[in-house]
């Protein structure tokens, strides 16, 4: 693993073969038949083809409010939803706020449920409530191992360069989320080797553009990281935090907020505040979710579809 | 029948202990004794008196109404609560003369102060 690329494509299939029971036919991008994990890595190291992944988020466990009694209930059926995709995600992605208020254990919780998907890695970044009591150093711990900085990460999966951004460790009084200027620079360096026709996905948990900054729904600084993206010719943004889908298309980059599976927030500026918004226990499945994001080599855009619990 | 003082001082003692142990075994802070002060609530995302003047020695209590967590956490690590779910509060004696800035570290843009200033 190189220090630029917390993992690259080969070290994540070092760390696949490691694992003992992966699917190596989903590496190799969808080719219709499995092989042993005896494979060697150049064997799947065959030009890239298609390939999926699932964006998880807000799962807020331990989370027991009135918007919903069961969170751990509704975490469980996005597990499930997520099992029965076809073809299974290579990978998961989760955008933060694993935890709700830094319970005890809601990280080895969410970490062992999580496990029962069935694929070989799950990247976390984390949102503010999984830092806020410590200022993360119980994730580092425990999900944050051999990453540079304080959590930031990247990797290559497909043909496709993925970056994990971490912008809720200096939350400060009045402020809202940012990246601060170690991590600009790290994001600078880290796709500055990189061809333009490279896909980018970028993810991380508070939204990098402005959603709706009188209720702390922005990164400060995210424009600035932007500014380092604008040349490549396909950018998938990929946020949370605020419990609800929303796009947005701007260039050759596009947003988009994931659903959690704990309890939906209002709509910008629909409520006199954000926060756990309470719905019928019929309705509930219906605005929770999840997302599966699939990339095909030659296409501009990578395919977004969000599912909800319903 | 009289008692005479010094029995009236063990018995009291012994009160005093089993409060402090009830207080002790106690898990949950919304059931701890709330102590006397002006009170600070937490209602959509955001603290309703925040702006408050108290005299020096003045115990201030927190109390969260929402339905999310939320903290008080001093900008200068004066005070820092835990998070805070629904009912439960958190209380801050403040003895020394000065301005306290305070705001929720899981929603920044909650933020209130506390002035505590002599009542000459």
């Amino acid at each position: 693993m190189s220090d630029r690329h917390g993992v690259d494509r080969r070290g994540f299939l070092q760390c696949m073969a490691w694992g003992g029971t992966g699917l190596l036919w989903s590496v190799v991008g969808g080719v219709p038949s499995s092989r042993g994990i005896g494979a060697t890595v150049a064997e799947a190291q065959t030009p890239a083809s298609a390939f999926s992944f699932v964006q998880i988020s807000d799962t807020h466990i331990g989370f027991k409010g009135e918007a919903n009694r069961d969170a751990m209930a509704t975490f469980e059926t996005a597990i499930a939803r997520i099992k029965a995709l076809t073809p299974r995600p290579a990978f998961l992605i989760h955008t933060g706020d694993i935890s709700h208020a830094q319970k005890p254990g809601a990280f080895d919780v969410a970490s062992e449920a999580l496990k029962a998907v069935g694929v070989e890695r799950v990247f976390y970044v984390p949102g503010e409530h999984d830092v806020f009591a410590d200022g993360g150093t119980m994730f580092l711990e425990r999900f944050g191992g051999g990453r540079p900085g304080r959590g930031w990460q990247s990797f290559d999966y497909g043909g496709v360069h993925f970056v994990g951004l971490v912008n809720v460790l200096s939350y400060k009084s009045g402020k809202i989320g940012s990246l601060g200027t170690e991590q600009l620079e790290w994001l600078e360096r880290d796709v500055s080797g990189l061809t333009s026709s490279t896909p980018i996905v970028v993810f991380a948990h508070v939204p990098l553009w402005a959603v709706y900054p009188q209720w702390g729904w922005v990164t400060e600084d995210g424009a600035q990281a932007l500014t380092y993206l604008k040349r490549f010719g396909s950018v998938t943004v990929l946020n949370g935090h605020i419990h609800q889908i929303m796009q947005k298309v701007e260039g050759n980059v596009t947003f988009h907020t994931a659903r959690s599976t704990a309890f939906p927030q209002p709509a910008p500026g629909a409520a006199p505040s954000p926060g756990p918004m309470k719905v019928s226990p019929e309705e509930l499945p219906g605005v929770l979710g999840v997302r599966q994001v699939t990339y095909a080599p030659g296409t501009e855009r990578l395919a977004v579809v969000d599912s909800s619990l319903a | 029948m009289s008692t005479s003082g010094h029995g009236k001082w063990r018995t009291l003692a012994v009160a005093a202990i089993a409060v402090l142990l009830l207080g002790a075994s106690d898990p949950a802070p919304a059931q701890a004794p709330v102590p006397a002060g002006p009170r600070v609530e937490i209602h959509g995302e955001s603290y309703d008196t925040p702006d408050l003047t108290v005299t020096p020695g003045t115990t201030v209590t927190w109390v969260n109404r929402d339905d999310d967590t939320h903290t008080v956490t001093s900008t200068t690590d004066v005070f820092r609560s835990p998070g805070l779910d629904t009912d439960e509060t958190f209380s801050y004696t403040f003895t020394q003369p000065g301005t306290y800035t305070y705001f929720c570290t899981l929603h920044p843009t909650m933020t209130g102060r506390v002035v505590v200033r002599s009542g000459s």
